[in-house]
């Protein structure tokens, strides 16, 4: 139902003022291919500046591709990008649009941009506003709600006046786990109910993992791996995960702790280890016993996670985040 | 189910969408005038949490200047210029001024993306908060003319053509505060013009026009204020010139409508890179 096909777009070079560095042009999409079917919750999985933000503003008719294709429910959206916003409702990360509104308004207006009428306007606004449990804010400004129910109503205007394709760009950022909730309930329902399609953005590998039924996963303008969670997870299934803390320092002069070393990725005093089953567990054995354990703050020992995948394919470790 | 072959601007409705490859039906746009007054009523309700300082702030300023010549000017036309003046000042001040930040604001901060993926007409958006942002100035303009008319003794008479000279210079000084918001390349630079093209129609609208410098002068005619300024003081004769007075609201309403286009222009630049 959402076809892309060889999207490239890269920002121009900008000039440098005096004293400042010119800045480089940046490929921030080098040729990405996916493809979403119908009623699925599609993720975009990457740390900051992978691309992904760059990818669903094409998707959303905000920004043109310098070359590729975009279909979205048949419609060809690089040629038409205006008919986007009658075929999908967009979250983005911005609300300046909307803060200084009551959440009430915020909500009944979109629904009324969204080609609603009046009444049918109204009664869309209280509907989604008790699905979503935001009776109590619905009277308050955006700008005086946390980042976290700003974040929710936001989300609210996106479900007013129904569309088959939902692009949601980091939904749940700052919010806590029951707004979290409300918003997934929210999501299930419009895909149980109308078959609706979920497009979203996430740098959490936890969310990632428990909500989406398949991800691309994207580095530097490129997805490098696209599958069900699960099916990722296999690429590196004969490995596990090693977490130790030190106290201090590593007790580099435990012989097999000194083995460890050139594995581990460390910072500050916390060291990474991605080892098949049975060196993890001799590597465990060692660091539970003697003068190693004593030097031991806390270690865990992990399945792989989207994380590992992401670093087994080669990408960038920092930026994921594990909430 | 909605078939797929359905026309283009049937409604999605309830029940599932077209599972065939064929291209979905698209759901209709949003018509201008609803669109128009959607926008129009979130814009006024944004004014009770964040602009009536700054109302209050326009109207002293203009009070405050009528005061402060009234030591200067003793009657005559020097008086009907600071009267009327001050009084399209306040106009300046919110629909160029504030209009001008609020666009160049929200073009900065991502919130034009909120507009762009809604199938919304974009004379829709700019008109609205255009109409809005000229709304916010009627008490302040009002206030300021009955003001003038008491502290300078003038005839408050025909003060009704302010219905006339609200809107039409609205219109143009919204339009025109919309059109440079949108299209200066950073927030500040929106920001700046904003400002000094308040302080252009401080200078060059308040100030009697007889005395000025023939380069000042045409500057003065360029200004879209100026004709709002020029009807109103016309008024203010015991038998006023009608012709003129229509032919300056004329000049007001052409450049309103020059100046939206050209902002409903700059908004769907901005909308879609």
């Amino acid at each position: 139902m959402c076809a892309v096909r060889d999207l490239v777009k890269t920002y121009p070079a900008m000039r440098g003022r005096r004293g400042a560095a010119q800045a480089p042009a940046v490929r921030a999409n080098d040729g990405i291919t996916l493809d979403v079917r119908r009623g699925e919750i599609f993720g975009l999985l990457g740390p900051n500046g992978a691309g992904k933000s760059t990818l669903v503003r094409q998707l959303t008719g905000l920004l043109r591709p310098d070359s590729g294709t975009i279909s979205v429910l048949g419609h060809d959206l690089v040629r038409y990008p205006e008919r986007a916003a009658r075929l999908l409702g967009y979250l983005g990360q911005e609300s300046t649009a909307l803060d200084e509104l009551t959440v009430a308004l915020a909500v009944e207006t979109t629904g009324r941009l969204r080609g609603l009428g009046a009444h049918e306007a109204r009664a869309e606004r209280d509907a989604v506003i008790g699905e979503l449990g935001l009776g109590d804010i619905a009277g308050r400004t955006l700008k005086k709600l946390s980042g976290g129910q700003r974040r929710l109503a936001c989300f609210a205007t996106v479900l007013i006046g129904a569309r088959p394709l939902l692009v949601l760009d980091e939904p749940t950022t700052g919010m806590d786990p029951v707004a979290r909730r409300a918003v997934w309930a929210a999501v299930d329902r419009r895909r149980a109910e109308h078959g609706a399609t979920v497009v979203l953005v996430t740098h959490n590998v936890l969310e990632a993992e428990s909500v989406l039924d398949r991800v691309a996963v994207i580095d530097r303008g490129r997805v490098i791996a696209c599958d069900t969670p699960g099916g990722l997870k296999d690429m590196v299934s004969e490995e596990v995960r090693l977490e130790l803390v030190w106290r201090d320092r590593p007790p580099l002069e435990v012989p097999e702790i000194a083995a460890l070393e050139s594995a581990a990725r460390a910072s500050g005093r916390r060291w990474t280890l991605r080892l098949p089953a049975d060196q993890a567990r001799s590597a465990v054995a060692a660091v539970t016993a003697g003068p190693a354990f004593a030097a031991l703050d806390d270690f865990t020992l992990a399945t792989p996670s989207l994380e590992d995948v992401y670093l087994a394919l080669g990408g960038r470790a920092e930026g994921l985040v594990k909430a | 189910m909605v078939p797929a072959q359905a026309v283009a601007g049937a409604s999605p409705g309830a029940g599932a969408w077209s599972e065939d490859d064929e291209a979905a039906p698209l759901a209709p746009r949003a018509r201008l005038l609803p669109a128009l007054g959607a926008v129009y009523r979130a814009q006024l309700s944004r004014a009770r949490v964040a602009r009536i300082p700054l109302l209050f702030v326009a109207t002293f300023q203009s009070v405050g200047i009528m005061v402060l010549l009234r030591g200067v000017v003793d009657g005559g036309a020097p008086a009907r210029s600071v009267v009327s003046g001050s009084a399209v000042l306040v106009v300046a001040f919110v629909a160029l001024n504030l209009l001008a930040q609020y666009f160049g604001q929200l073009r900065a901060g991502g919130g034009l993306d909120h507009y762009a993926t809604l199938p919304v007409p974009p004379a829709a958006v700019v008109l609205g908060a255009a109409a809005a942002y000229a709304s916010f100035t009627v008490p302040g303009t009002v206030v300021t003319a009955v003001t003038g008319c008491v502290l300078f003794q003038l005839p408050m008479a025909n003060l009704w053509v302010l219905a006339a000279v609200l809107p039409l210079a609205g219109a143009a000084l919204s339009g025109l505060g919309a059109a440079l918001g949108l299209l200066a390349p950073r927030q500040e630079l929106a920001t700046l013009c904003g400002q000094l093209g308040m302080s252009a129609a401080l200078l060059l609208g308040v100030l009697p026009p007889d005395g000025m410098p023939a380069v000042i002068g045409w500057a003065r005619d360029l200004l879209p204020s100026t004709y709002g300024v020029e009807a109103l003081a016309r008024s203010f004769d015991p038998h006023p010139d009608w012709v003129a007075v229509g032919a300056d609201l004329g000049v007001c309403a052409a450049v309103g409508v020059l100046s939206l286009a050209v902002a409903t222009w700059a908004y769907r630049r901005a909308a879609t890179r």
